[in-house]
């Protein structure tokens, strides 16, 4: 088990999402940085769709009641075991009563928590992902506890780490390619979305992050139709909304940009005040 | 069915977008569930969900498509052939729904923007059958086809931060039923007992593409019985097959 000393500013478990029930209305959801995610999993091990602990910024404080392995992968919160800075994207034994704590967010805003084996809160219809009204909860809170199996055999850890490619924070340009509204745009207004830099405003979340900067939107009225995680939207004010994995499943401004998968999870890692810049890939056809 | 034009885009690195003309119409959609159900049945392997909504279906592959031309090629042949179907049961859900004053927040409103007493407004409103053409912004939120003119009515300027589970509203020409609580610029006019979502069940969200819906009047002692009926497990939506 992992008691809940303190749930910090927004803590979830996630997997790589729930999908084949879109036409219920249900988002995808999971991790908001897969790449971060799948690395933290695959440094101790396990299955890449295991479950684990999304953190974002900081003040998560954790107490593991068993021993495990563990690896934190993702932003450099300023991880601590008792009074001992953490490793990042290294495989930690952690023992009985171990508090772990997160401080300042030093690079990146998002870090993730992966135990030996998963965490083991139920799945519902096939992914162990937070979201409300499909999950119990939606963030972890005070005095939980979150089960992970207890492994018998090997407990020894490798004591390979791996280095960390630092732009997957730093880089500010997000790759995109042209999303199915995109033709309808003018000249100029494609060539602003390729030149501008856009801030993300303080209206960020696992929803979506809403970029300050305006288009210029002449576009015509569109039907509702089905929108994806990393969707760029541009609204009737011409602001850019990035949907994110909680997106709801259809929406009704144009789709103007399509982020790629990189481009999402580099996304996850930057906030407010934070500046992006489209970079366009060609897709065939 | 596959008699319209379609047009065929690639979105993003693993789904493909279908469109069909830009109209909410009963035809069009039929023609979206038809194929829907054939890609369904013909890539079910391939493909992690089949989204559709008014006029166009999304198809979200497992994996990055290589070949996209080929896909498509496929998807068009797929449209243009004439297999038969399995045979997919449409039903006519009937909806209680309770128009009193303490749920329809905004039926004073609506009433006097559109001129209406009580009683027209809920017999507009439930006289009508809806279409559900798709299920989305919410899991178990229907988007419903078929309002009264006499209904429409432009959203709220300034949108309510938290409206109960299972309230019924207007917003423009579109009306429907919040599964869950939620923000809601629409116009609150009365409220639904029944529980449009639950994981418990088999099949969490009842309606589907296609099903019909009629709002059915209830009091406020029928909305009570209703409710605790529905809490303990044992309440029964009546449907008829169409």
């Amino acid at each position: 088990m992992i008691k809940v000393i303190s749930p910090g500013f927004y803590t979830s478990v996630q997997d790589l999402g729930r999908f084949g029930y879109g036409d219920m209305g249900v988002p995808c959801s999971g991790v908001l940085d897969s790449h971060s995610a799948q690395l933290a999993n695959q440094i101790i091990g396990n299955n890449k769709n295991d479950s684990l602990l999304e953190i974002t910024l900081s003040k998560c404080v954790l107490k593991f009641e068993k021993q495990i392995i563990i690896c934190i992968s993702g932003a450099n919160l300023s991880a601590k075991i008792n009074d001992n800075i953490v490793e990042l994207n290294k495989p930690i034994q952690v023992a009985e009563k171990d508090i772990l704590s997160f401080g300042k967010p030093v690079l990146g805003v998002r870090a993730y928590l992966a135990v030996k084996g998963g965490i083991q809160t139920p799945k519902v219809f096939g992914s162990r992902s937070f979201y409300q009204s499909i999950t119990e909860q939606f963030r972890i809170k005070k005095n939980d506890c979150l089960p992970f199996l207890e492994l018998k055999g090997d407990k020894s850890i490798k004591n390979a780490s791996v280095k960390f490619d630092e732009s997957h924070f730093t880089d500010m340009n997000l790759l995109v390619y042209p999303g199915p509204e995109y033709d309808l745009l003018k000249h100029e207004q494609k060539n602003q979305l390729k030149k501008l830099v856009f801030t993300i405003s303080n209206d960020n979340s696992r929803m979506g992050y809403r970029l300050e900067g305006l288009i210029e939107n002449e576009l015509p009225f569109m039907l509702t139709s089905a929108v994806l995680p990393g969707t760029v939207q541009l609204t009737p004010s011409g602001k850019l909304i990035v949907l994110m994995r909680d997106c709801q499943v259809t929406g009704g401004y144009p789709r103007v940009l399509q982020l790629s998968e990189q481009a999402i999870n580099r996304l996850a890692q930057k906030s407010t005040g934070d500046k992006i810049q489209f970079r366009f890939e060609h897709l065939d056809w | 069915m596959g008699t319209f034009k379609l047009t065929y885009k690639r979105y993003g690195k693993n789904a493909i977008l279908i469109e069909w003309p830009k109209k909410i119409d009963k035809n069009i959609l039929d023609d979206v569930i038809f194929f829907k159900n054939k890609v369904i049945q013909n890539y079910t392997k391939q493909i992690v969900d089949v989204i559709n909504t008014y006029n166009s279906l999304t198809i979200i592959y497992n994996n990055t498509i290589n070949i996209v031309y080929d896909n498509i090629l496929d998807l068009k042949s797929l449209y243009g052939q004439e297999i038969s179907q399995k045979k997919v049961k449409n039903y006519r859900w009937e909806i209680p729904v309770c128009y009193d004053y303490k749920f329809g927040l905004d039926l004073g409103e609506l009433g006097l923007k559109n001129n209406l007493t009580l009683r027209e407004i809920i017999s507009l409103h439930s006289s009508q059958i809806y279409t559900v053409y798709f299920i989305g912004f919410l899991p178990g939120f229907l988007y419903l086809g078929g309002l009264d003119k006499k209904l429409h009515i432009p959203r709220k300027a300034n949108p309510r931060l938290r409206i109960e589970r299972g309230s019924v509203a207007i917003g423009g020409s579109q009306t429907g039923i919040y599964p869950s609580m939620s923000a809601s610029g629409w116009h609150i006019i009365g409220n639904s007992p029944i529980s449009f979502f639950d994981i418990e069940f088999k099949d969490p969200c009842f309606a589907k593409s296609g099903d019909e819906i009629q709002f059915i009047p209830i009091d406020l002692d029928e909305h009570f019985q209703i409710e605790s009926q529905v809490a303990k497990g044992f309440y029964e939506l009546k449907k008829s097959e169409i």
